[in-house]
């Protein structure tokens, strides 16, 4: 008795306000195009029994999908989010792995300091650290006021609201993302590996592209999931740093549903994303799981 | 000691600059006089009293932490049972649909989730305002927390509560005064999480709050939107006060409490 109390709570939970909503979206994205207020057709009438099922089924059509395919804005938003997504991994990977392979290498005493250094951005608000960027950034703010300062530059450089920025929007919130699992694997590693390619005539360098970095791929491919998902749906950064020229499907599901107020286009956009999104979520989860066999 | 290569003291040194150097940009020119946020015109808390005395602010303010602490103390509880269900509950119809359930809200990107949830509380005829951010909420913060609270789980020695129950405590019992004080730092930092992301979510927040509820980061943002605001940069100079002073307090007390483990267990040793 105890036993399904305990497991229906949050089932229950989980059904009414995570799966429930879903279907409702995949419903209104197969309803009728319309800038009018819900219910949309078609409805569903339960009282008509098995007909009125049938019925509903053979009215959902695919109408707000050709649409979206044939307004090439929508083809342009995802594919730029998926660029955007993928230069900024990129990046975030060129600046975390040093600092996590120097956080592997720091005397023993050192690495709680330095964890807690990274972790504690972690619980500043998220907004708070994005709009940080927009007094640096903006054209008449401190990065431009001290290059002039220098004199490296004479014109001030437009860097807000160009994808520049959003790049380093993105590197800046999800850094540590990638530093933790990075760390995680290199601090695992064993030195005697290097020792012993150093006794057998590697060169640093060369141990380190022949033993650490192949041994720390498992917490690479892991940060980068973790930063290339989450900033292909992003919002925050692109509405804040980006310019109006900044396509991220993201934006564009918010301004169709909050300016537009189409919500089956909404839907429908919604419904591509995480079609999108399956792919890295399962190749995710597969390199998860393959480093806990590995561990186990 | 190993001592580290000029390589690594300058990688870790720029990497930490550019993790804390906007932060404290923020802060030093929250103090800033002038309207004019990127020009230094001398030392005022002028803004901070702006700030105080606008009940816009202080509304949102106390929106948020209503919302905070009753949508992560309900998560808490839900989540700790959704890990209990998935480690310890072992097979059942539809567990499969469970463990997706938990698992997928935290990869599902947040316009996603608000959308629907929007799109469901529409639907039923749900008047928007703080019971349905607190939902909101809810649902995918629990979920962090069974994640959490479930790697605890699994990593205990499942031994102490067998011993619990056939020294005849019933399961209840042995789940209050066995296992759940074993899982309490991990229950614990679960609420801490599901708080802090309550407190921080904009996005969802906006598609679930009606007129009658608006939360903090709503508010900052609309007012951001157009430019950086000096308001904004004393409320943004509280906030990483209020997770710094947190953040001390939180590490002195893990120290405290390593510290009297390790006296006890002089101390256990020495009885022996």
């Amino acid at each position: 008795m105890r036993r399904i109390f305990v497991i229906a709570v949050p089932y229950l939970w989980l059904l009414a306000l995570f799966l429930v909503p879903f279907l409702i979206v995949l419903k209104i994205a197969l309803s009728d195009m319309a800038l009018a207020i819900p219910p949309y057709a078609p409805t569903l009438d339960f009282q008509a029994g098995w007909a009125g099922i049938k019925a509903f089924v053979s009215e959902l059509d695919f109408e707000n999908f050709t649409f979206l395919a044939s307004d090439d804005l929508y083809w342009k938003a995802y594919l730029s989010s998926l660029r955007i997504a993928l230069v900024s991994t990129f990046l975030t990977l060129l600046i975390g792995y040093p600092m996590a392979y120097a956080m592997a290498r720091s005397p023993e005493a050192w690495r709680p300091t330095l964890l807690m250094l990274v972790i504690l951005p972690f619980w500043t608000s998220f907004l708070i650290r994005v709009y940080s960027w927009m007094g640096i950034l903006s054209s008449e703010g401190y990065l431009n006021q001290f290059l002039l300062w220098i004199g490296l530059i004479d014109t001030p450089l437009a860097i807000i609201n160009t994808n520049l920025a959003v790049y380093i929007g993105v590197v800046y919130t999800y850094l540590p993302f990638m530093i933790l699992p990075v760390y995680a694997t290199l601090e695992k590693l064993d030195g005697q590996l290097l020792e012993a390619a150093e006794d057998l005539g590697c060169s640093r360098l060369s141990a380190f592209w022949l033993v650490t970095f192949p041994l720390s791929r498992s917490g690479i491919i892991a940060g980068c999931f973790l930063v290339f998902i989450p900033t292909i749906g992003e919002f925050v950064i692109p509405s804040l740093l980006g310019g109006s020229d900044t396509l991220m499907i993201g934006k564009v599901l918010w301004e169709e549903f909050f300016s537009n107020r189409d919500w089956p286009v909404a839907s429908a956009v919604a419904v591509i994303l995480l079609l999108i999104l399956i792919i890295p979520i399962v190749l995710f989860q597969r390199n998860e799981q393959k480093q806990r066999e590995s561990e186990g | 000691m190993r001592r580290l290569s000029l390589f690594n003291v300058t990688s870790l040194s720029l990497g930490f600059a550019f993790l804390y150097l906007p932060m404290i940009i923020l802060v030093i020119y929250s103090f800033n006089a002038s309207k004019l946020v990127t020009v230094w015109a001398g030392f005022s808390t002028r803004w901070y009293g702006e700030l105080l005395s606008n009940e816009a602010f202080l509304d949102a303010a106390w929106v948020t932490i209503r919302v905070a602490v009753m949508s992560s103390t309900v998560a808490t509880v839900l989540g700790t049972m959704a890990a209990w269900v998935l480690i310890r509950m072992g097979r059942f119809p539809g567990r499969t649909l469970f463990s997706g359930m938990v698992y997928a809200p935290l990869v599902m990107p947040e316009v996603i989730t608000g959308l629907s949830l929007l799109l469901l509380f529409i639907g039923i005829g749900l008047d928007r305002g703080v019971l349905t951010i607190v939902l909101a909420h809810t649902t995918f913060s629990m979920c962090y927390v069974s994640v959490v609270v479930s790697s605890r789980l699994a990593s205990f020695d499942q031994s102490l509560e067998e011993a619990a129950l056939d020294l005849g405590c019933t399961q209840w019992q042995a789940f209050r005064l066995v296992t759940l004080p074993i899982i309490a730092p991990a229950v614990i930092s679960g609420w801490l999480l599901a708080f802090t992301l309550s407190l921080d979510d904009l996005v969802i927040a906006s598609f679930t709050a009606g007129p009658s509820a608006t939360t903090l980061p709503i508010k900052i943002f609309s007012s951001i939107r157009l430019g950086v605001s000096p308001e904004i940069n004393a409320l943004s100079t509280i906030m990483i006060g209020i997770v710094a002073v947190g953040v001390v307090i939180a590490s002195l007390a893990t120290k405290r409490s390593v510290l009297r483990q390790r006296a006890d267990e002089h101390a256990a040793a020495r009885a022996d």
